[in-house]
């Protein structure tokens, strides 16, 4: 690890946006000042972690050590290249979201928005937190506020759908996160005598037995489940009754891959690579990863509700990820990294995309999406580059990492986990290509006059984050070389 | 500063019992003041115990000079863990008296100075039996908490809450009696009720193997379990504290059985030493059975309760559950996550009794279906309420999440999986207990009103919290269960000055 460096430059960008609810809650009366409050908040957010990035390039780690909240695991940040390739596409993509959420909530008339803005900004306080921390325990605590910040978003409808989706989203989180992480957590402690930091051998290396490796591994990556392996995924399709710019930022992106970047974390800095390694346990995870990848994939195909199908294809994308790290492969790993973020740009879109069909005129089934496409030309092109992404075909984002992710495969000779790119990303073909081919081929049953788009936010956000997409294909820009420093940290 | 601290903090209470009393005759509205001022006075004098038992580490004071441990003479002797025991019960006094100022004269109208006079010689008992050091003046400082706890208990509205006064009077004298059998056995065998002195001449005379010591041992942890409510002996808890008035519940339901845990750990850790009860008696093992029973017993007993309060009581129940098990998990870390839950668990119930007491003083009823819409008509209540929730499910930072971190790693530490599994189990079962609440409060009664494009319907609803003096105490203590997991790992530092000089062997 590079030279630490002592800054609360970390402590104020988690802070940044929980700072922002106070002024966001007092203008709660004029909507205008309120969500300018939000912007001030997303810009200033990125800022201070824009302003991280130029030492993280020259190899140095920024640390800022809070509070020694148990013996030897303080509540601590540190900014390494991992964590800032996850910040920075959290806080880039928060601040698009933020236009995209206003056209949204003000589109639909909703209720309640001061309260939205408020925890949407309270979650990406933790999302940051997650990002930042410096050992286990931090990262814990941080995802569990995450858990129950993001209820009272994901239950925004306060209807009995929503309720039955909040069941789900908590009994989900919680109940793995309790029941699996914390007991290993409490284990790992014991183990390492109090030493919870994450750090690039794994804080656990040469302390396990086999069989004690194989259980916390499993504990730790089910634990996770924000992470959504298949068999507990069920709560991604269901906090889908969420108002769309929750699923889009919170369930494409911050909430679920908190849950894969937990997981990195625990591979690549809590069991490390090398016992992962000598107890063969990458290739256990490998399968159960390779299981997700395709299940999902197969059932996002049936589902014709739009959200429910890029839910099941999110769990699949997110599979791709675990997977990639635990192929203990470098190539893997940068793939995986770059993945995070690649998808996290090409999912938001189709994400976005989906709400302003919904906001534009109330649709929510590809039964519906026929000739979609002169209605509204701008989201239907955004959506064809988004799904190109997730596909993986040039020149969107997704093929760069893909790319990286299939070469890991070849260079850890693992060929079933090639085989499973490969079948996927047909798969996803298949349930991508139908509904772009519909909106743009197809003659609509009821012909529409004109132009009819979605409420200018929201299209203008989409259009941002799919031009995103497609830079993103000619320059991956810092993405690729976190995700490049991180792996030669690791291996 | 001042020899006589110790005597600061619990005198005032027993004096100030007497004043009150006078003023209920002369002068009724001078009572509140007079209690006040004691409380006062009691938190000063505890908190200057503690600061002196940081620097000295231990407090000792003979009762009238009288410093011959066989003679008459009555020792008082706080450690880290009791000085502690001290400050929590003058802080959840104060914050219970202050609530039962603004709430007092609806509930029990007239009976105000009679009821402030109880308050503090129960306050004054709780302080005794946390500071003394000799086990039959322990006893008699515990008679003088159950019967002004009796007495608090049935100062409730109609006949049913003087029956389970009733019943708790049957049960709590029945723990009592084993106590006092307890100590009894323990005067024959070793001719002492000096804790320190009975526990030198166990070593001294190796009387570990004496049946008498076993039987004094088994008398008063019986005593103790049905005092502190662990199941199957808790029958008259949820009655008892269900029925109380509120302005009694708050202070009784967090205080007294933890201050029964408490003695049971001094038993264990200073009377008869902690080699004597993990390594000679052989059932360790099946109290922790038995308190994994207790955890489950009481997680299921809350799930089937509509009653808010009643709710409580069960989990109350099923906290005893992590205490008992912690302690006996006989390792300095299950002792240690056993007394810091005493004090978190206290926080945590004052808590959620506070919110519990103003939704009752609200809504005129107890049930979890009246809270409907709470989230947007008590705003400041219901965040409190969901702290003290958030740290019984143990969400980091609150105290409830340390208090299980310190106690699964005792549990994994000395191999009882069971535990650790109860444990996580009664967790999940808090969440879903809780999650229920949050939900009637949150999703309940979906207002039809109409919003503009901004959704600004805030303005619609009505804001209509407690009166001050009951939403203080609230805040404060919510307040308290973050502070309390903050400094988790310098309050669990100094409960382990009490602990790490007993291991003798490697058994701690």
């Amino acid at each position: 690890m590079g030279e630490v460096v002592e800054s609360s430059k970390p402590l104020w960008a988690c802070l940044v946006s929980l700072l922002a609810i106070v002024p966001i809650v007092r203008n709660r009366r004029s909507p205008n000042v309120r969500d300018f409050w939000s912007f001030v908040a997303a810009f200033a957010k990125f800022g201070i972690v824009l302003s991280m990035l130029p030492l993280i390039r020259d190899g140095k780690v920024i640390e800022c050590t809070l509070w020694e909240i148990l013996p030897g695991a303080p509540i601590q940040f540190r900014v390494d290249a991992m964590g800032m390739l996850f910040a920075l596409v959290a806080s880039t993509l928060w601040i698009v979201t933020t236009l995209y959420g206003i056209g949204y909530m003000r589109g639909l008339k909703e209720h309640a928005q001061t309260r939205f803005f408020a925890f949407f900004a309270l979650a990406l306080s933790a999302t940051l937190g997650v990002a930042f921390s410096a050992n286990l325990l931090t990262l814990y605590v941080f995802y569990e506020i995450l858990s129950l910040s993001t209820f009272p978003l994901v239950t925004h409808h306060q209807d009995k759908e929503a309720r039955r989706g909040g069941r789900t989203y908590l009994a989900y989180l919680l109940g793995t996160s309790v029941g699996f992480v914390l007991p290993a957590l409490v284990y790992c402690y014991i183990k390492t005598d109090g030493n919870l930091d994450f750090s690039p051998d794994g804080a656990l290396s040469g302390l396990l037995s086999g069989k004690e490796a194989m259980v916390l591994m499993l504990l730790l990556v089910f634990g996770f489940a924000k992470g959504g392996l298949m068999p507990f995924h069920s709560w991604l399709p269901g906090a889908m009754v969420a108002p769309t710019p929750v699923s889009a930022l919170l369930h494409a992106v911050a909430v679920v891959k908190v849950g894969v970047f937990c997981i990195l974390r625990v591979i690549t800095g809590v069991l490390g690579v090398e016992t992962l390694r000598a107890f063969d346990l990458g290739t256990v995870i490998v399968w159960i990863a390779g299981f997700t990848v395709i299940v999902s994939s197969l059932i996002a195909l049936s589902q014709d509700n739009l959200k429910r199908r890029l839910a099941f294809s999110t769990i699949g994308q997110l599979a791709y990820i675990i997977l990639g790290a635990s192929l203990l492969a470098p190539k893997g790993l940068t793939g995986s990294l770059m993945h995070i973020a690649m998808h996290a740009f090409g999912k938001i879109t189709l994400f976005f995309c989906a709400g302003a069909i919904f906001v534009a005129n109330g649709r929510k089934y590809i039964s519906q999406c026929k000739g979609l496409a002169r209605e509204m030309p701008f989201t239907m092109t955004a959506f064809a580059i988004g799904a190109l992404s997730v596909v993986g075909i040039p020149p969107a984002g997704g093929f760069v990492s893909k790319l990286y992710l299939v070469w890991g495969t070849m260079e850890a000779d693992m060929y079933q986990a090639t085989c499973f790119y490969l079948v996927s990303s047909f798969l996803n073909a298949c349930y991508f290509f139908p509904i772009i081919f519909a909106a743009f081929f197809q003659k609509p049953e009821n012909p529409a006059n004109g132009i009819r788009e979605s409420h200018p936010c929201c299209v203008a956000a989409l259009c941002i984050t799919a031009s995103f997409t497609l830079l993103l294909f000619f320059h991956p820009g810092p993405f690729y070389w976190l995700a490049n420093m991180m792996s030669q940290v690791v291996f | 500063m001042f020899d006589h601290t110790l005597m600061l903090t619990i005198l005032p209470c027993f004096f100030a019992a007497l004043a009150v009393t006078a003023c209920g005759l002369w002068k009724p509205r001078w009572s509140l003041p007079v209690a006040l001022l004691s409380v006062g006075i009691s938190l000063f004098g505890s908190l200057a115990v503690l600061a002196e038992v940081m620097t000295q580490g231990r407090v000792q004071y003979f009762l009238g000079n009288w410093s011959e441990p066989r003679g008459i003479g009555i020792e008082f002797n706080v450690d880290p863990i009791s000085s502690l025991m001290l400050v929590l019960i003058c802080v959840v006094s104060l914050l219970s008296l202050i609530y039962a100022s603004g709430k007092i004269t609806e509930e029990l109208p007239g009976k105000e100075p009679l009821f402030y006079a109880l308050f503090l010689l129960l306050m004054g008992g709780l302080l005794g039996i946390c500071m003394t050091a000799d086990a039959f003046n322990l006893y008699v400082m515990l008679e003088i908490t159950s019967l002004t706890s009796y007495a608090l208990v049935a100062m409730g509205n109609g006949r049913r809450a003087a029956f389970s006064a009733y019943n708790y009077v049957i049960m709590g004298t029945i723990g009592a009696s084993f106590y006092l059998l307890g100590v009894g056995y323990l005067y024959i065998r070793t001719g002492s009720l000096n804790m320190a002195d009975i526990f030198r001449i166990i070593q001294l005379e190796s009387l570990q193997g004496s049946p008498t010591i076993t039987v004094a041992f088994i008398m008063i942890l019986i005593g103790m379990l049905v005092k502190m409510a662990f199941f199957p002996l808790s029958g008259w808890l949820p009655n008892a504290y269900t029925h109380a008035p509120s302005v009694t519940g708050n202070f009784v339901a967090p205080l007294m059985t933890k201050v029964s845990v408490y003695v049971m750990v001094r038993m264990i850790i200073t009377v008869f030493g902690i080699e004597f009860t993990f390594d000679h008696l052989p059932w360790g093992q099946t109290v922790v059975w038995l308190a994994i029973l207790a955890i489950v017993a009481g997680s299921i007993m809350a799930l089937g309760q509509s009653d808010l309060k009643r709710m409580l009581c069960c989990l109350i129940i099923a906290e005893v559950g992590y205490m008992v098990g912690g302690a006996w998990l006989a390792n300095i870390h299950g002792m240690t996550g056993a007394v810091f839950h005493i004090f978190s668990d206290a926080a945590m119930t004052l808590c959620l009794f506070l919110a519990a007491g103003i939704f009752h003083h609200k809504n005129g009823t107890g049930e979890i279906g009246s809270l409907e819409g709470h989230f947007r008509k008590m705003p400041i209540t219901m965040a409190a309420f969901t702290l003290g929730a958030f740290s019984m499910i143990g969400v980091p930072p609150t105290c409830g999440f340390f208090s299980k971190f310190y106690l699964i790693r005792g549990g994994l530490e000395s191999g009882q999986y069971g535990y650790v599994v109860a444990l996580l189990l009664s967790s999940l079962v808090n969440a879903i207990l809780f999650f229920r609440i949050f939900e009637t409060a949150y999703f309940g009664n979906l207002s039809e009103g109409h919003h503009d494009a901004h959704g600004n319907d805030d303005h619609e609803v009505e804001i209509d919290e407690a009166p001050p003096t009951m939403l203080a105490p609230l805040v404060a203590t919510a307040a308290g269960l973050v502070a309390i997991g903050l400094f988790n790992s310098e309050i669990a530092g100094f409960i382990q000055r009490s602990l790490t000089p007993l291991a003798v062997g490697g058994t701690w």
